[in-house]
């Protein structure tokens, strides 16, 4: 157990006093910092402004918005449901495929569609290559957030690979449009199979060797234990979700919870944080949940890719996708946490009313609450481990 | 819980608060006043029978009929039920009562909701725009708003 980061109390008089150490007494005020919109450790453009009592935290007030590109404005113009879904991706641009994800489980949820069985299991293997993908931006940024910069390097080197088994899929890297409503935009190339268990055998040992270069690095542990303790009920209360909620020891994953597409045909387990190295549900147990995820998703894969059926990648489906009036909110587990859209039709070709309640935005939301009093070094580090895409909290 | 029977207490216990229902919707939703929301919420969040602790989602929308609403996702991690309620408000007369002081994720949403949409919720703790510039005029999700030609003086290419 290490101990919690205390103050010098021995210097402080009383709020607005501080007395030198020849003595004297100083009146002392609350300064106000301003971080970001452009600052490398905000993660994008984020705005934090601190109120700080000498280098305490006494307050923070996140501004957002500086990526604000109207997703739900735009997705009430498209001419049909389809061509939101381009939009969708540009939401979480290092986790693409599971924001199509979610939407188009929407979609057809309302039309009653069922997809073939192969593309659910393509779309469980995309999406958590995906969790992976970003799992590893997440960790490898908290490495440089915390002052690591090598993991930082090694993590984009084995994102590389997947983004590789993506680019041979659908041809793009980043931005896919490879989930569509009712199917995938093409099948899998012949050897997208071999080549993804390969990955999956390269990848297991690298996890390891990324925990002992980081992960159990003592002077990582030091910094991250007991920083930007998350209790349970808070982030219950503020609805954190994904490995937030998890490192914070409630055990909840939608994947299990509220299964989806075929979830619920593998064996794995959600990941809890247990506070192993300081309280649950500080930043390290937040790194850790990631980590172990990590593996986990491995493990899916490797069942999906022994278990995919051959078959159609497409439904059938009408050629103008037209729900009837209705609404629904359908979530997903990305890897930031639930995502949900809220889609309401009113029976024409395009949605009435898309919400996106995107994870990064309510996770968020909870970093006042558990920076007041943190030191601003810290901060660094509570916002890296929040892990957020601002293409996401902005949309 | 089924929805059937959180209507029921919700009715014994509200009355007229609770204005209407669909139950047999995919999901079932339940309407409530407007100025009874956070009452409701705070029941339905303490009741041992209920405890839907977790706000999934709370959305503003535009029904373009001069009717402005919001929609409470809620779940419970406890009982594993879920429900929808709905609040609704003229256009003319935008207010709803806020919900944050139950759950504080509530916050960041009606921010977001009044920032869109212009809906006021009262007694909220920081109601200003939260996407939008602090300057903008004009609610953007609203059914009749207009693309503004100019913005603080600059043409706005279309």
């Amino acid at each position: 157990m290490i101990e919690a980061k205390t103050l010098p109390t021995s210097y402080v008089t009383q709020p607005g006093e501080i007395r030198t150490s020849s003595g004297k007494t100083l009146h002392t005020d609350e300064m106000i910092i301003n971080m970001g919109p452009q600052h490398p450790s905000t993660h994008g453009v984020l705005r934090l402004e601190i109120v700080v009592d000498g280098e305490i935290i006494v307050d923070v007030i996140p501004h957002i918005g500086y990526l604000h590109r109207c997703f739900e404005k735009h997705a009430e113009h498209m001419t049909n449901y389809q061509q939101v879904l381009p939009y969708a991706d540009r939401m979480d641009y290092v986790a693409a495929m599971n924001m199509e994800h979610g939407y188009a489980l929407a979609v057809e949820r309302m039309m009653k569609i069922e997809v073939p069985e192969r593309v659910e299991y393509i779309r469980v293997i995309m999406a958590e290559l995906q969790r992976i993908a970003s799992h590893l931006i997440a960790v490898g940024t908290f490495g440089i957030d915390a002052g690591a910069f090598t993991p930082f390097l090694y993590a984009f080197h084995d994102r590389e690979h997947i983004l590789d088994l993506y680019e041979m899929t659908c041809g793009a890297r980043l931005l896919y449009n490879y989930i569509w409503i009712g199917g995938v935009s093409h099948d899998l190339p012949p050897q997208f199979i071999d080549k993804a268990k390969e990955f999956c055998t390269y990848f297991k040992p690298r996890i390891k060797q990324f925990n002992d270069l980081l992960t159990f690095n003592e002077i990582f542990v030091k910094r991250c234990a007991n920083v930007g303790v998350l209790p349970k009920d808070v982030a219950i209360n503020y609805a954190c979700s994904g490995p937030m909620l998890r490192a914070s020891g409630v055990n909840w994953d939608l994947r299990r919870d509220d299964p989806y597409s075929v979830y619920n045909r593998f064996e794995w387990e959600p990941q809890v944080g247990k506070g192993e190295m300081g309280t649950v549900g500080d930043t390290w147990d937040r790194h850790i949940v990631r980590m172990r995820e990590m593996e986990q998703s491995v493990r899916i894969i490797e069942q999906a890719l022994a278990g995919i059926p051959v078959g159609n990648v497409q439904a059938a489906i009408p050629k103008r996708i037209r729900p009837e009036a209705g609404e629904i909110y359908a979530r997903t587990e990305t890897p930031r946490g639930e995502l949900g859209y809220y889609v309401i039709s009113d029976g024409s070709t395009t949605p009435f009313r898309v919400k996106a309640r995107s994870p990064a935005f309510v996770n968020l939301s909870v970093l006042p609450e558990i920076s007041r009093g943190a030191m601003i070094a810290d901060l660094v580090l509570i916002a890296g481990s929040v892990d957020i895409v601002l293409g996401e909290v902005d949309r | 819980m089924t929805a059937e029977e959180i209507y029921k207490s919700l009715k014994t216990r509200f009355g007229d608060a609770v204005r209407e229902a669909k139950l047999d919707a995919r999901q079932p939703w339940i309407l409530v006043a407007w100025n009874s929301m956070k009452e409701v919420a705070l029941f339905l969040r303490d009741d041992p029978a209920m405890q839907f602790d977790y706000l999934m989602c709370l959305s503003g929308v535009d029904y373009n009929d001069g009717r402005l609403g919001v929609v409470y996702h809620l779940s419970s991690m406890v009982h594993r039920h879920k429900i929808v309620l709905k609040a609704q408000c003229t256009k003319d007369n935008s207010h709803v009562q806020s919900v944050s002081a139950v759950w504080g994720t509530a916050n960041w949403h009606e921010r977001e909701a009044y920032d869109l949409l212009g809906i006021v919720f009262d007694e909220h703790p920081d109601l200003r725009r939260i996407l939008l510039p602090y300057d903008w005029e004009g609610y953007p999700l609203r059914k009749d708003f207009k693309v503004p030609e100019f913005y603080n003086g600059m043409k706005v290419p279309y």
